[in-house]
This record gives structure tokens, sequence and C-alpha cells, in this order.
């Protein structure tokens, strides 16, 4: 098997990604994404160090350096934090600049001696990468390939291995460390862990994008499922999603908006897509996403004025009010939860056939008056057992009630009649209809 | 420090460890940033007995839990458990802290939350099974949330959280409860639950020590206090302890004082 140009760069994407996904799951999870933030920037004079130790990109100097100098970074965090009575995020901010910047310096100050590009340490360069192979196996392997496959390896298995151990840490530090899983320790683990992907993630993407590939996909899963296990597969997933669609969108992106044949940066469109993987779930994940809650909230908006239609119906029946159609729907137009939405409600009223017009008026089906007399029931129950028990004044009692009926189920409107004793009218001296 | 007149502890002050206590604390100092919130603090919890550390706001209950955990460094002072230091009979200890120390969005089910209670035994690198996840659905139907196992935790209420942790406590099959107010903001329902759970194991043989906060049930619920205001101020049976006057001294103003002392002593020490 031999892949093309393109695919070893989709294949290097998708390992940058999966290899990414895993801390950043557990930095998510933690609150700490900057933290990863932090430590993609933090590994700057590790690795340069390591390069200027070795003169080599590739081997283990670089990884070591890098590890050491994020967990350095994390370490000096938490010191400014607490020594220098700054918050976490400001001590972040504080470390990780000073970690880059001597980085940076180190980098450009060695230019002359050592082949490490600043420009490629902010941005990678994942184009080039495929045209650096070594031989693997017979194959022609883009050199890269090594690192990233042996960082994913340690990832895949160091979460498989010590999955119970982060969990417990990262929810109850505090019981996690008085069983003997001491949080501290798991915490600098996993940023060795976050700062060795890191420095394999670097050379493709650079260390702006590692970021991206960190926080954004599990910040997308967490949108889909709500268990840690399927949190970390999801956001692998999703990360290898970014990767491929990032490496096309860059091929035929800028062909659309310029018109050309020009491409643009691969790593770029992955973090781009990664953002555009998230907002989407942010949008329209059922369950959590901004939609699928608006629907919710229209949703029991819409219950709640179809319910209090029907209770005016009710009471107006009741009191043997006769309106004609137009009085009964001004009225019901001046109702502030039913207003606008007056069309939609006397729709769905007449569609669930709770109410007809009948000779130009309104007159509730017998469903329809099922429903609003427990509706009424519940609303003369509640504020009963408000004036008895909670002694709210009675010019506030209709308000308190007006919420409550909607959320009052048969079982509540029982144990409501078994407290409010054997009172058969309510404070306003109207009658509470049976059940 | 004169010890003020009226302060009578029942436990004697002494430099040796009761062996047949479930817990031992002598001479036990505590301080954040060098402000003391613990100190001098010696006290015996019987075997067997179901204890209530009871204190004003600020008089270091969680703290007093927490240290003997070794969860805050100590200033001075030693702590054993059983005759023993706690880290060699840790897997006899379970502890419950307050609900709102961890994050209620996190991604895991009331029966993963549960399962937790069974990592201690379990040790490093051993994954849970089949013999800890029956365990977990066993206590959670103690506390009677069997059908919410597999509820996402943000999605249970105040007290059925706090009756998961209760649950996670239960699946430890400790010899020594230590629970941080685990009756803060719960319903009447649940604190009747709880208490239920409580007495099962104390009637079982355990020993249980509860932060508590409402002095209108302690005496109710517990048979042993501890009166706590930044030092021991009595400890023993309810009956003896739980006196006018060694509440007055827990609560009251002479107290306050030595609060004072204690923020002028923080500051003084900053400043140097």
């Amino acid at each position: 098997m031999t892949l093309d140009y393109d695919g070893w760069i989709i294949l290097i994407g998708v390992l940058v990604a999966a290899c990414c996904a895993i801390p950043g799951s557990w930095l998510v999870v933690r609150g700490m994404g900057m933290m990863g933030d932090a430590i993609s920037h933090a590994v700057l004079p590790g690795i340069a160090i390591g390069f200027l130790v070795s003169g080599t990109r590739s081997g283990g100097w670089m990884f070591l350096g890098a590890a050491i100098s994020g967990v350095l970074a994390a370490v000096m965090t938490q010191i400014v934090h607490r020594w220098g009575r700054v918050d976490r995020g400001a001590a972040m901010g504080l470390v990780f600049t000073a970690f880059f910047s001597l980085g940076l310096l180190l980098i450009v100050q060695t230019a002359d001696t050592v082949d490490l590009d600043p420009n490629c340490v902010l941005y990678g360069a994942i184009e080039l990468a495929p045209l650096d192979t070594i031989s693997l196996a017979g194959l022609d392997v883009p050199r890269i390939v090594m690192p990233l496959a042996i960082v994913l390896l340690a990832n895949v298995g160091l979460t498989l291995l010590l999955f119970k151990e982060l969990l417990a840490t990262a929810f109850d530090p505090g019981l996690a460390t008085a069983q003997g899983f001491d949080a501290r320790w798991l915490h600098y683990g996993l940023m060795v862990l976050t700062a060795a992907t890191c420095v394999a993630c670097f050379e493709a993407v650079g260390s702006i994008i590692t970021v991206a590939l960190l926080v954004a996909p599990p910040a997308a899963a967490l949108m889909l499922t709500r268990r840690m296990r399927w949190v970390i597969v999801l956001a692998t997933a999703l990360g290898g999603l970014a990767a491929v669609l990032g490496h096309f969108s860059a091929l035929t992106v800028p062909g659309w908006i310029l018109g050309g044949g020009l491409d643009t940066s691969s790593a770029g469109m992955m973090a781009v897509a990664s953002l555009v993987i998230f907002l989407f779930m942010a949008t329209f994940a059922p369950g959590r996403g901004v939609l699928a809650r608006r629907w919710v909230s229209r949703r029991d908006a819409m219950r709640v004025a179809v319910e209090d239609a029907l209770g005016l119906l009710f009471r107006l029946e009741e009191r043997a009010v006769m309106l004609d159609r137009v009085e009964v729907e001004g009225l019901l137009q001046s109702d502030v939860r039913i207003g606008g939405r007056l069309g939609t409600v006397l729709t769905q009223i007449r569609r669930g056939s709770l109410a007809e017009v009948d000779n130009g008026a309104w007159k509730l089906t017998e469903s329809g008056r099922t429903a609003a007399r427990s509706l009424v029931r519940a609303h003369r129950l509640w504020e009963t057992y408000l004036a008895g028990r909670a002694s709210i004044p009675s010019s506030h009692l209709h308000a308190a009630a007006e919420r409550l009926e909607h959320v009052t189920d048969p079982t509540l409107a029982e144990q409501l009649r078994t407290e409010v004793g054997d009172a058969s009218d309510d404070p306003h001296g109207r009658p509470i209809p049976p059940g | 420090m004169d010890r003020p007149p009226e302060i009578q502890p029942t436990v004697a002050r002494g430099s040796e460890h009761d062996p047949d206590a479930a817990i031992s604390i002598h001479d036990l100092t505590v301080a954040y940033d060098r402000r003391p919130v613990l100190w001098d603090v010696d006290l015996d919890v019987p075997t067997g007995c179901l204890a209530a550390i009871v204190g004003p706001n600020g008089a270091g209950k969680s703290t007093l839990i927490k240290a003997c955990l070794d969860l805050l460094p100590r200033v001075s002072g030693d702590v054993r458990m059983f005759g023993s230091p706690w880290r060699s009979v840790r897997s006899r200890v379970a502890y419950v802290p307050q609900r709102e120390t961890v994050d209620w969005d996190f991604p895991v089910s009331a029966l993963d939350v549960v399962a937790m209670g069974t990592y201690g035994r379990l040790g490093w690198l051993r994954p849970v099974g089949k013999a800890q996840k029956q365990a977990a659905m066993h206590a959670l139907d103690r506390v009677g949330l069997s059908d919410y196992a597999a509820r996402q935790i943000s999605q249970l209420s105040g007290g059925q959280q706090q009756r998961v942790f209760l649950a996670r406590a239960l699946v430890q099959e400790a010899d020594l409860y230590l629970m941080d107010e685990p009756f803060a903001s719960v319903d009447a329902a649940t604190e009747q639950a709880i208490v239920e759970v409580l007495r099962d194991l104390r009637s079982s043989g355990a020993t249980l020590v509860v932060v508590h906060h409402d002095l209108q049930t302690v005496a109710e619920y517990f048979e042993h206090i501890i009166l706590l205001n930044m030092r021991v101020v009595a400890s023993g049976a309810m009956d003896e302890t739980l006196t006018a006057d060694n509440l007055r001294a827990t609560y009251g103003g002479r107290l306050t004082l030595l609060e004072q002392a204690a923020t002028a002593l923080g500051r003084l020490s900053k400043d140097r």
C-alpha cells in the first residue's frame, strides 16, 4: 500500500487530531482547556534546547526537553498563582508567554547554526512533511509519522490503563487523593502527556493550531455525549473529520473565493474545520445544542399559552359569561403569555379538538373541558395551599398559582388536595373543581 | 493560652492516643497562609458511634476532616485511625466531601460516580469490573436511586446528588465514615433517608463522624457530639456535652476574640 501526497497529508492530519483529542478531552472536562494552550507554547524552549543539544529534529532529546519545560511551566503557573496571588488564568498568561518568548529567542539566536524555522514552529509545515521520508520496512514513510504514531499509542495506552484514575482525579480530586490516587501526580502526568503530544504535533501543524485540535473536538464531543469514554471516542472521530475536511477545503476553498488554482494552508484549514464542527454541534446537537434548547423552551411556552387559553374559556363558561368569538380572542390576546402567539395557539386548540367555534362563539369540547378543569383545579389548590401554608398575601396568590398550575401533575394535585384538607373553595371564593 | 473556666472538655488532654478510638487526634494545628484555622486539637471518637461535628461558620469543621485525610498540610499534630496512621488503614475509611466541591456537569452517570467508591480497594491500574458495578448498583438501591443509575449527574436534583455521594461512601464498605455536610440543602424526605442509612451503618458496627449544621436536629440524629470552634470546645456523649454553657462557648462572643487574634496573627506574618 502506498499513499499519494494528499493521502499522506490527510493521514498525518488524522494522526495529529487523534493524538490531541485524548489529552484534550481530559483537559476540557477538567476545565483546563487553557492549560493546553499554555503547554503548547511553553514546550518551545524545551524543543529548542533539545534541538541544540542533539542537532536533529528527530530523537528523544526534543521530547525530553519539551516534557521538562511543559511540566516546569505547569509547576510555575501553580507557584505564580499561589505566591503571586493572581488568578490561575493570569498566572498561565504570565508563564506561557515568558516560556514562549524564551523559546523564540533561542530559535532566532541560533537560526544560523540550526535548521529550525520560527514560522514552521508557529504554523507547522504539513505540506512539506510527506517529502521528508524515511524507509520503514521497505516503504517510504514520512519521518513525522513515526513520532506521531508513538505518541498516539502512548496516549491510547495510558488512557486505557489509567482511565479510572484519570476519571476519579478529574471529578473529585479530594476523594481520589484520600483513596490513594494522588491528584497532583496525575495532574502532572497529564501535563507530560500534553507536552509530548504538542512536540509530536507542532512540526506538522505548529503550536497554535495544536491548541485548536486540543480543545475544539472535545468541546464538540461534549455537546453530543455525557459519558467520558464516549467523549474521548467522539473527540477523536471529530478531530479526524476536521483533518480530512481541513485538507480538502484548503485545496478547494481559495478556488471558490479567488477563482484561481491556488490552495491555502492545510493546517490552518484544519483548525478552522474543527471550529466549524464545534459551532455546528453547539447549534444543532440534540439536547444540548442552542436550537434544541430553544425548541424545548418554545414548546414549553406554547404549552403554557394553550393551557392559559383553555383556562380562560373554562372560567368564562363557569361564570356563564357569553362572549362572541371576537371578544374572546381579544381577551386571549391581552394575556401576556399568549399575546402574539394567539394564531398558533388557536390553531393548536382547534387541531387538538380542545375547543371549537360554534355559532360564532368559542366552546370547549369535552376533552378540552377536562384538561381545563384539571388546570383550574391545580390553580385553585395552589392558591388555597399557599394562602394557608406559606401565608402569602392574597394579592400575590394568583401570580404564584399561575406559574405552578402548569407544572402540576395529577400526583402532585392529589398531594395538594390532601394537604388543604376539606376546603371546597379557594381564597377568592371560587369552587375547587373535583379531580 | 488559658482555657476559660466554663469550658470543660469531657476528653482529657493527654499525650497518649486512645487505642480503642476509631479516630484519635493529638495536638493538631492547621493554618491557611499562616492564619490558624485549627489550634491544638485533641480529640478521640470512640469506635462504633454516630458523632456530629458542630460549630459556627469558619470554625474549621471541614478543615478538621480534610486534615485528618492529609488533604491539607498540618502545621503540627498526629492523627490515628483504629490506632494506626491513616495511610495504613486507608481502605477502612470512607470520605464524603461537600457536594459543592465537584463539577456536577462532569460527563459521568450516577452509577459511574458510585463506582468510584470501589476504586480505592481496586488500587492502581485495575479496571472496574462486573463485581464493582454490581456493588455500585446495590448501593444506589440502598439510597433509593436504582432508577437513576444511567442518569447524567447534572440531571439529578440536589438531594439526589447528595444521595449519590452517600451511595459512593456505602460502596466503600468502610469502618469509619467521614462526612462533610451530607444534609446541606436537601429536602426533608432526603434528610430522613440519609439518617436511616447512617443508623444502618452505625448498627452494623461502623463509626460515623458527620459535619452537621443544624442544632435543631443534632440531638435527635447523633449520640456523640464534637463542639468545634477553631479548637475542640467540648466532645463527648450528646446528653452530657450538648449544654447551654458549651454552646455559648462554641458560638458565643468569647471565641470570636480568638478568631480576631488569629486574623491579626495572619496579617502580622504576612507583613513580615
